[in-house]
């Protein structure tokens, strides 16, 4: 148990819905949500097919401790070829429409083929309907969700959707759920546009029940006991993810303009204090917490614009509360935009949850833009009037908007940066690798996150590796394959569980182990989670080679390469990319050319 | 001494613990739609609020059910059904002025919160404080408390 054993397959070309039985030598092997969905997307797939093809395939993946009352219970993954990168897409997500779809009886909702005109699923329980979603194509993330639960009546049902942003394509676009909760990265947005699938709508009342129900009882107690005392989750819960933008500003790590810089005089303006401060006219951006399904962390931040901004004075209907900064949006709309305006960054925050686009990689395309404005290559005539000048908080809103909904500049900016700046024909300032902009590190500070960077099956990500502690002991490229690896490892296995990686500050892959253990049949320990790990990430790793990626596309933007840090800890210097590829390959038992050794995937069963 | 559960929307993240702790108790499956407590979200998410069978005295799902399959648990206070004797007609679910009894089509009885004997499972799995388990004659305490302080020793 654990698992609900059970997959829903929707042919949309064909308008048919199939239920089949979990495969379970797979779900041994690679456990659940990512890793599952990995074997399952390699299974379904070609993966040399355009990502916008009706040839690709979509896949909303459960952890069979989704659902159950292990904290932070709540994570779904949305797997499929990404658009943005033309790699392999693993965009997870909170909020409840993952502990739904379980609850519905599925561990993985597996989309083929592409609709002939707009649809939306509806599934409760058993019951499943491909429904014509013409009354809500063309409308928000947040007008469908409430829509869909007018129309059908049920308070309740869950919704995972996509704004218009997602319906034109933008590369960008994300899967939004529960209003502000996002399936964010690679474009996997633009994957349900192409098949022409505007939301998923659920209703579950089947319940989730494990192998062991005392001992699991027993071990969530003690694991949330513990997460509970840990100083991480304390932090999270109080300022949020935003605490980050201090340390990053100070380190010299903080992207800045399109990364030109690394560290941002604005700081103050946008971080986790400036968030909780109450301003002379009583106005404070954030209005409380809130926690994803089963999560006793809480670090979601609820915020309001302060009604007199330009943004809403004249627009009531964003006056209410809804998600706010995380670091990587205060990062992306801020810092690397050189805008220091709380209440525009929110109110941006704001559009890309209405029309569903990922925040990082809309910062990271506009930051872009902005330098090839001041360069002169792209003006006013391009803008159709908007100086696109860096600190700029009426660009960030107005292109925000048009971006959402896909008109004048917003298609070029949805373009994302790599082909915005081929487009401008100066592919050096589009701060991407495999095409996805980077989030709020800079890779000459933190060496390892470079080559976490360069090596993440999804292109530029800091959720897929974790050698913070080893960038910070030291700031060369010394030491940082083996971290590297393991860390990528570990995370695939706490991706592949239905739970959230911010646990583990307090949690090691002991703790998933006892978890899973006793939610799962069988035995499960650490050092089999490693291995679900280290088989899901070359499972990645296979899926991008046979998408056409080489080695070549191991690689960092040159400013990151060739341009000196001009201040901060890392000041004059680069990434040491060449330096730590090799080792890394090295580690993980693949080519110099990166490719997989027969002798490693054997090992790994792969 | 009687105890009652005391909620304070406050403190309530919304992360659902209460709703998976009393499916378990009830169901042996983590299932919110078997919960007898339910969180409701106001304001794109700025407000949680927890609600939840008061176990009014005078209950009007008590007095309401035909064959009286609701009775005072002495131990506790709670008002329980008892599945055996209930027909699932449903009365007692237009009578409750809170809608804190419901009907289950699973079972075709009627559930609402028993308190759980005395140990309540969403108090017990509550991470916040948001619902606590006290002294039925004294749930005002800690608002009163906080009264005290203002009217006297602000800053205390």
């Amino acid at each position: 148990m654990g698992w609900q054993r059970k997959i829903l397959r929707v042919d949309l070309t064909a308008g048919t819905s199939t239920v089949e039985p979990l495969n379970m030598e797979w779900a041994n092997a690679y456990l659940g949500e990512r890793g599952l969905a990995t074997k399952y997307l390699m299974e379904s797939m070609n993966p040399a097919a355009d990502a916008l093809s009706p040839e690709n395939v979509l896949i909303f993946a459960t952890g069979p401790l989704t659902g159950t009352m292990a904290s932070t219970s709540g994570r779904y993954a949305v797997v499929t070829k990404g658009p943005l990168t033309g790699a392999i897409a693993c965009s997870n997500s909170g909020g409840k429409f993952g502990a739904e779809l379980k609850f519905a009886g599925y561990d993985l909702l597996i989309v083929h083929g592409r609709s002939e005109k707009p649809v939306y699923l509806h599934i409760v329980d058993d019951e499943v309907e491909i429904v014509d979603a013409a009354p809500v194509w063309g409308t928000s993330c947040w007008n469908t969700e409430e829509w869909l639960k007018g129309h059908h009546q049920d308070p309740l049902l869950k919704v995972a959707s996509i704004g218009v942003a997602g319906e034109n394509l933008v590369r960008y676009a994300c899967v939004i759920n529960d209003l502000h909760r996002a399936a964010g990265r690679s474009g996997v947005g633009a994957v349900m546009g192409s098949k022409q699938l505007k939301a998923v709508a659920v209703r579950g009342t089947k319940g989730v029940t494990v192998d062991d129900p005392k001992r699991f009882m027993a071990v969530v107690a003690e694991t949330k006991a513990k997460l509970w005392d840990d100083p991480g989750r304390r932090g999270l819960e109080k300022y949020g993810t935003n605490a980050m933008i201090d340390n990053m500003h100070g380190w010299g790590g903080l992207p800045t303009r399109n990364s030109q810089q690394v560290q941002f005089e604005g700081t103050e303006k946008i971080n986790a204090r400036a968030m909780r401060a109450t301003g002379e006219d009583g106005h404070r951006n954030l209005v409380t917490n809130k926690a994803c399904f089963g999560c006793t962390i809480a670090c979601g931040r609820i915020a309001k614009i302060n009604p007199t901004h330009f943004t809403v004075v004249n627009r009531k209907e964003y006056r209410h509360a809804s998600g706010g900064l995380e670091y990587e949006t205060a990062f992306a709309f801020g810092a690397e935009c050189g805008i220091d305006d709380i209440d525009a960054l929110t109110f941006a925050n704001f559009i890309m949850n209405e029309q569903g686009m990922d925040p990082i990689s809309f910062g990271g395309t506009l930051s872009a833009a902005m330098e090839l404005y001041e360069n002169g290559v792209i003006t006013d005539a391009d803008t159709h009037g908007v100086p696109l000048n860096f600190g700029n908080a009426e660009a960030l809103t107005i292109m925000a908007e048009k971006t959402g909904r896909y008109e004048g500049f917003g298609r070029v900016l949805g373009m994302g940066s790599k082909r915005l700046a081929e487009k401008y024909g100066r592919p050096e300032v589009s701060i991407t690798i495999k095409g996805q902009e980077i989030p709020g590190y800079d890779a000459r500070a933190l060496q390892g996150m470079g080559l976490g960077y360069a090596t993440s099956p999804r292109g530029a990500c800091h959720m897929k590796h974790d050698v913070f502690e080893q960038d910070m002991d030291d700031v060369s490229g010394n030491g940082k394959a083996k971290p590297c690896k393991d860390s990528q490892d570990r995370i695939a296995a706490v991706d592949s569980t239905g739970l959230c990686w911010f646990t583990t500050s307090a949690w090691g892959l002991e703790e998933f182990a006892v978890q899973v253990d006793a939610a799962c049949e069988g035995e499960w320990t650490a050092e089999r989670l490693t291995q679900v790990g280290e088989r899901t990430f070359n499972m990645e790793r296979r899926f991008n080679l046979a998408a056409g990626l080489t080695r070549a596309d191991d690689t960092l933007p040159q400013r990151f390469l060739q341009t000196p840090a001009p201040s901060g800890t890392a000041e004059g210097k680069v990434n040491e990319l060449d330096k730590m590829l090799p080792a890394y390959y090295r580690e993980r038992g693949w080519t110099d050319d990166g490719v997989p050794t027969n002798e490693t995937l054997s090992r790994l069963r792969v | 001494m009687h105890k009652a559960l005391l909620i304070d929307p406050q403190k309530c993240t919304s992360c659902m613990q209460c709703e998976l702790a009393c499916s378990f108790e009830h169901t042996g499956a983590f299932n919110p739609a078997r919960s007898r407590i339910k969180i409701f979200e106001f304001e794109h998410g700025a407000r949680s609020i927890p609600y939840t069978c008061t176990q009014c005295e005078e209950a009007w799902c008590l007095h309401a059910c035909p064959v009286e399959a609701i009775t005072v648990n002495l131990a506790t206070g709670a008002k329980e059904v008892d599945p055996n004797v209930c027909v699932g007609c449903k009365v007692c679910t237009i009578a409750c002025p809170f809608g804190t009894i419901n009907y289950s089509a699973d079972t075709g009885k009627v559930v609402k919160c028993d308190l759980c004997g005395g140990n309540p499972q969403c108090a017990e799995a509550c991470p916040t404080g948001a619902i606590t388990y006290v002294d039925a004659s004294w749930t005002g305490l800690d608002r009163m408390r906080a009264s005290a302080v203002a009217a006297h020793a602000p800053g205390a």
